[in-house]
């Protein structure tokens, strides 16, 4: 039982950060802190990309002399962490787009909390 | 020759032009539209030689850089693809020649931004249809998302802020699918959507791949618009610009109702969606609930955009529905269904556009009687969409119907059945309310003449791509039985 916790806990972690982004979603009022929760929500998935790509005794995806190629367990798997390149790509794309958004909100209504906002747009 | 390269083609087309359009725009900002109008062109004309040539013959596959499917990245271009692609693009292009007046007098000298967006957002539809690879479609995903919300944001002045509220909750969405990807990726050490379909039935226990299946329903949900989901659409669609409104109603939510279909009917095959838990069932109450929400949510509202954004809920519902069915005729009337929703809904948001053109406002208690001689080719229109709509016979919406009806029937799911027959009650409600308002004299008045109003209809580039839509819906319903023998051919049980 005690295993299941130490021998995760690169995913409890993941995990908590996932709560984290969730919960600076749900609840904060604030929109700069809503995409602040949205962010690291993101990077929690990128996380457990990263995480299930890594292991022990295995080197990085180059062509080593001294290990042969026929010995793949020895290399780690490069695709995961490709991936999260572009995952992390395409986050950066959406804050740039959430500020934008978040400017031209600011410049109409000069508010950023969500509930003056709703009052002011009905 | 041009048969193997052609899913990368229609791909290409969307990105060729959202460079053309910043290149030559810069300089003379009139042609954007016009460019916009060929490139969805050169696309729907693809699409639709496609489609013939995968009736005559088999699917396509094409490998990019000639790295074969496993390894690299395929686009697939099968029947469900094939026929997606077509409708997206059909209703794109007559959307485009639609919105070059209404874009000069909403937003004049962003025109050009607008237009590359909207290639781009096309680019990702269409990637996302006919990527054969589940991270791929996530970046497709992400593409016509982002450009979704800056389009959206062009508009009135709320419309950033509902802008917004969208990106968070559809970014949110699209982590989740994301995640999803990650769980099937551990379990099957694969990306590719056809290989993948053939180690699933290894893993029909593993608890990863239903933790997967649920997380990517409820991602993909988001962005469908499926009942709990669908908080961000009503303020979107009101806010956003007329031309925007009109191209992303009708695209947007079927793009996401398709990977359904692909995750749900391709990717697990309904026994495997079914093996621990019934999703598929859970799914079609949603869609129930979601049909009803919409409907009734529709009849309390005033302004017509919002009154057509709350039926868009409804009507993803039909289309979830129809997949939740996971029989033939239930699927038949589904994807039937996302043709004539995508027609009835370009038309309807295309008419509101021109009402706020020539009115200033899309305002239903606002509307009387005068409009039938002011826009009588625009009403009669906006009368066929709407009885379309409501699902009266020989216009195309019966037909969806119908078929869905056969397929609960078929399952003897009453529910269903009965959720069907009462929303289209409702929809009749919010549709006649205002044609009664448009072509009936107010008995409250006292009008004992009918108002008259001076002729003073729309511009051709407006009415011509309006009444091509609302002929169509008339031509399909009488065509029905052929495009039903095709798509029952695609249903892949």
């Amino acid at each position: 039982m005690l295993d299941f916790f130490t021998g995760h806990y690169a995913y409890w972690f993941t995990i908590l950060l996932l709560c984290i982004g969730v919960y600076g979603i749900l609840f904060k009022k604030n929109l700069i802190k809503k995409t602040i929760g949205l962010a690291i929500l993101q990077i929690s998935v990128v996380l457990y990309f990263v995480a299930i790509a890594s292991k022990w005794d295995a080197t990085v995806p180059v062509l080593d002399p001294n290990i042969p190629v026929d010995q793949v367990a020895n290399y780690l798997n490069p695709l995961p962490h490709t991936l999260m390149l572009t995952a992390i790509v395409v986050g950066v794309a959406t804050l740039g787009v959430a500020f934008t958004l978040l400017i031209s909100v600011y410049n109409r209504y000069e508010t950023l909390d969500e509930q003056e906002l709703i009052d002011k747009i009905q | 020759m041009i048969e193997s390269h052609l899913p990368a083609y229609i791909a290409l087309t969307f990105v060729l032009f959202s460079v053309l359009i910043p290149a030559l725009g810069l300089w003379k900002r009139n042609l954007s539209q016009p460019l916009a109008v060929i490139g969805s062109g050169i696309a729907a004309v693809f699409s639709l030689y496609g489609f013939v040539t995968y009736l005559n013959g088999s699917p396509i596959r094409y490998f990019f850089g000639g790295w074969e499917a496993p390894i690299g990245i395929e686009f697939v271009y099968d029947g469900l693809s094939g026929f997606f692609v077509l409708v997206i693009n059909a209703v794109a292009f007559f959307v485009m020649i639609h919105s070059g007046e209404t874009s000069r007098r909403e937003f004049p000298g962003k025109e050009m931004p607008y237009y590359a967006l909207a290639m781009l957002m096309m680019l990702g539809f269409n990637g996302m249809i006919l990527t054969g690879d589940l991270f791929n479609l996530y970046v497709f995903l992400e593409i016509a998302s982002l450009s979704g919300y800056a389009l959206i944001a062009i508009g009135e002045k709320p419309a950033p802020y509902a802008a917004f509220r969208y990106l968070i909750i559809g970014t949110a969405g699209g982590t989740l699918y994301l995640l999803g990807v990650g769980f099937l990726y551990t379990i099957t050490g694969t990306l590719n959507i056809i290989d993948m379909t053939a180690m699933l039935p290894m893993l029909a226990e593993s608890n990863a791949a239903v933790a997967a299946l649920i997380l990517m329903i409820v991602g993909i949900g988001v962005k469908a618009a499926l009942f709990p989901m669908h908080g961000w659409l009503p303020d979107s669609y009101t806010y956003a610009a007329s031309s925007s409104t009109a191209l992303i109603a009708p695209i947007g939510t079927k793009v996401a109702a398709y990977i359904l279909f692909r995750v749900i009917l391709w990717l697990f095959g309904i026994e495997l969606t079914d093996a621990v838990a019934p999703i598929s069932y859970i799914v079609g109450v949603l869609a129930c609930l979601g049909i009803l929400y919409g409907s009734i949510m529709a009849i309390a509202q005033n302004e017509m955009k919002r009154m057509l954004a709350y039926s868009s809920v409804s009507q993803i519902g039909y289309i979830i529905m129809g997949l939740s069915l996971a029989n033939p005729w239930g699927f038949a009337g589904a994807m039937l269904h996302v043709l004539n929703h995508a027609i009835m809904k370009a038309c309807l948001f295309m008419i509101a556009g021109q009402l706020r053109l020539k009115e200033g406002h899309s305002d239903i208690s606002r509307f009387n009687d005068s409009y039938r001689t002011k826009y009588p080719w625009t009403m009669a229109s906006f009368s066929v969409a709407a009885i379309s709509m409501i699902g009266l016979p020989p216009l195309a919406g019966f037909f969806s119907k119908w078929y869905l009806a056969l397929g609960t029937i078929d399952n003897s799911n009453w529910l269903f059945l009965a959720v069907i027959l009462i929303s289209s009650l409702l929809n009749a409600v919010y549709f006649f309310r205002v044609l009664e308002k448009v072509y009936m004299m107010d008995p409250y008045k006292g009008q004992t003449e009918p108002k008259e109003g001076a002729y003073n209809e729309s511009k051709a580039s407006m009415l011509i791509p309006t009444s091509i839509l609302a002929v169509s819906l008339i031509v399909i319903g009488f065509a029905n039985a052929i495009i039903v023998g095709i798509l029952l051919d695609i249903f892949p049980m």
